[in-house]
């Protein structure tokens, strides 16, 4: 067994059991030898995975589902056997289109299809007004934030490639551009949410769990080849993710100092303490919200669920990344390896949301039928 | 652009130099239409406004994903452009990627006028490193000599050593030890730090 590993990963607190693994001895314990690579875009994690400088990743979901189907960049097929991340990001908006967004609710703060109409209302008129469309920012095209974003404001009826401007940001550029005005707003992972209130430029509006009860957010991901041949060692680097992600559970304070690091993700204990406690603070008043579905680091999101990359797939189609077919469905669904990841470590991890998702607007998912599902949708580029 | 025309080529790079290094080895090599991005802010608007047929980025740059997006058919993209990649050339990618540079082309630019682009970059990213770390050595050893002297004042000073024997002394141990020189040279300032 080749036990020397380089692996990247993006400093965001989703890459959580992956640090722990390493910097706790677990990986070491399986006679692993690894060394994490600290990147900062997830186009440099993608391509030194796809040509062989890192031999592991963690990875955007929908990245590992693109870079498999060969969407946007080179086809490199992809394994996924261990799930780094569910849920986590949330969208935070500037305290200006906060203030205009609570003016125009008819409801809950808290229920996105309330915010959703809200949008549309300010998005209305400003449109009226003559003033310029609003910005949002997220992480990459082939990401959960932008999914959700566009999803968020599809329901309300916001056309997101017409109705206001959507960007890629790096995260590090995030709360900058939300203090210049750069942009409105963003959905951005851990720690940056909170960064952005921390400094006062930034109040959250929905935790991403708001949106989709349970999607998958981060992936463990390697070359399809290069586990094939490398079986022992794809076991081992999962027993010892799996060991790190009890631990998390287990010891959060300590987890939450490892991962605060200078050369892991570098920043206060305390931001990251909050985040997996999933205990943030929203505004600039202090105001505190918790919930237990913020994000998910543990065991439970460890399972990888092939109908969780069916609909990172259907999203895609919806948008018009890709085009429908049954074929590359299935492909996409085969990236998730629950096969491998329960041949290691057994059957495990229940999913709370009925259909795998759990998304807060439009019918339950259903992997079978993605064009009778997307039909249901007004907004989207995909046409039947 | 026609087929005669120099292609119009943005480079995105924080870093003056090494800009510098590659603007000006595009434009030995005939390319005349080169503009220097160093501000990331507004990134993709200014790409726009520039209308670039390659964008030449180095791999430090977190606004790489920014890049990314303009291969997305949507409002906000006008010219859909790709990133250069070659399936049957992946040991170019490959020394694309080693060098720390990655180039994005417009739609329709042939490969043969792409190649010797990103060759040139390749090169000249290669270079530059070679004198950061050339820099970085002589830094080094520069620090080293200082941290040597010290050492041999202390050895001279306590054991009545010319400074002739205190470089002995010290080269001896270095070599019984199997460490540089200048790390026998710390261990003895940090002791004479401790013991003082």
């Amino acid at each position: 067994m080749t036990g020397a590993l380089r692996i990247g990963f993006i400093p965001l607190v989703d890459a959580a059991a992956l640090i722990v693994a390493v910097d706790n001895g677990f990986t070491a314990a399986e006679g692993l030898d690894v060394t994490l690579v600290r990147e900062v875009s997830w186009s440099n994690v993608r391509d030194k995975l796809n040509i062989g400088l890192f031999d592991a990743a963690h990875l955007l979901a929908p990245v590992a589902i693109a870079s498999s189907l060969g969407i946007g960049h080179v086809k490199v097929p992809i394994v996924a056997p261990f799930n780094l991340g569910i849920n986590g990001n949330a969208i935070t908006v500037s305290p200006a289109l906060h203030a205009e967004l609570m003016t125009n609710l008819e409801g809950d703060c808290f229920d996105p299809m309330a915010t959703a109409l809200a949008l549309a209302r300010v998005v209305a008129k400003r449109r009226k007004d003559g003033a310029e469309p609003l910005t949002f920012a997220m992480t990459f095209p082939f990401s959960t934030h932008n999914y959700q974003l566009r999803f968020w404001m599809a329901a309300g009826g916001v056309d997101p490639d017409e109705d206001v401007r959507l960007v890629v940001l790096p995260p590090s550029y995030m709360v900058d551009s939300l203090a210049s005005g750069h942009v409105d707003g963003f959905c951005v992972g851990a720690p940056w949410n909170s960064i952005a209130v921390d400094q006062g430029r930034g109040h959250i509006l929905h935790f991403g769990s708001d949106i989709l009860g349970h999607a998958a957010e981060k992936v463990l991901a390697l070359r399809q080849n290069w586990a094939e041949k490398n079986s022992d060692v794809v076991a081992a680097l999962v027993r010892a993710c799996a060991r790190a992600a009890d631990f998390i559970e287990q010891s959060r304070a300590e987890a939450a100092t490892i991962l605060a690091r200078p050369e892991r993700i570098g920043v206060s204990v305390d931001i990251i303490q909050r985040t997996l406690d999933g205990r943030l603070t929203i505004s600039r008043d202090g105001t505190v919200r918790a919930s237990a579905r913020y994000l998910l680091v543990g065991r439970e999101a460890a399972r990888p669920d092939p109908v969780q990359a069916a609909w990172l797939y259907s999203q895609m189609v919806r948008w018009g990344q890709t085009p429908l077919s049954a074929d590359a469905l299935r492909t996409a669904m085969g990236v998730f390896r629950q096969d491998i990841y329960e041949a290691i470590l057994g059957p495990a991890g229940a999913n709370v949301a009925n259909d795998g998702i759990g998304a807060f607007a439009g019918p339950p998912f259903e992997p079978t039928d993605i064009a009778a599902h997307l039909k249901a949708f007004k907004v989207g580029r995909w046409k039947a | 652009m026609s087929a005669d025309q120099s292609p119009k080529i943005v480079i995105v790079d924080e870093s003056p130099i090494r800009a510098a290094i590659l603007e000006e080895g595009l434009r030995e090599a005939g390319f005349t239409a080169v503009v220097h991005i160093s501000e990331m802010q507004g990134l993709l608007a200014r790409i726009y406004a520039l209308d670039p047929d390659v964008i030449v980025i180095d791999l430090e740059n977190p606004s790489r994903d920014v890049l990314e997006q303009m291969f997305q058919v949507s409002r906000a993209v006008r010219r859909p452009i790709a990133m250069f990649v070659d399936q049957s050339d992946a040991a170019s990618i490959q020394a694309s990627v080693e060098a720390g540079v990655s180039a994005y082309i417009v739609d329709g630019l042939k490969k043969e006028r792409i190649k010797p682009i990103l060759d040139l970059c390749i090169s000249r990213f290669n270079a530059f490193s070679k004198l950061q770390d050339e820099l970085e050595r002589a830094k080094s050893a520069l620090e080293d000599r200082k941290v040597i002297d010290r050492a041999k004042g202390i050895l001279m000073k306590m054991k009545g050593f010319t400074e002739e024997e205190a470089y002995v002394l010290l080269r001896s141990t270095a070599m019984r030890e199997k460490k540089k020189i200048g790390e026998i040279a710390q261990s003895i300032l940090t002791a004479s730090e401790m013991l003082k």
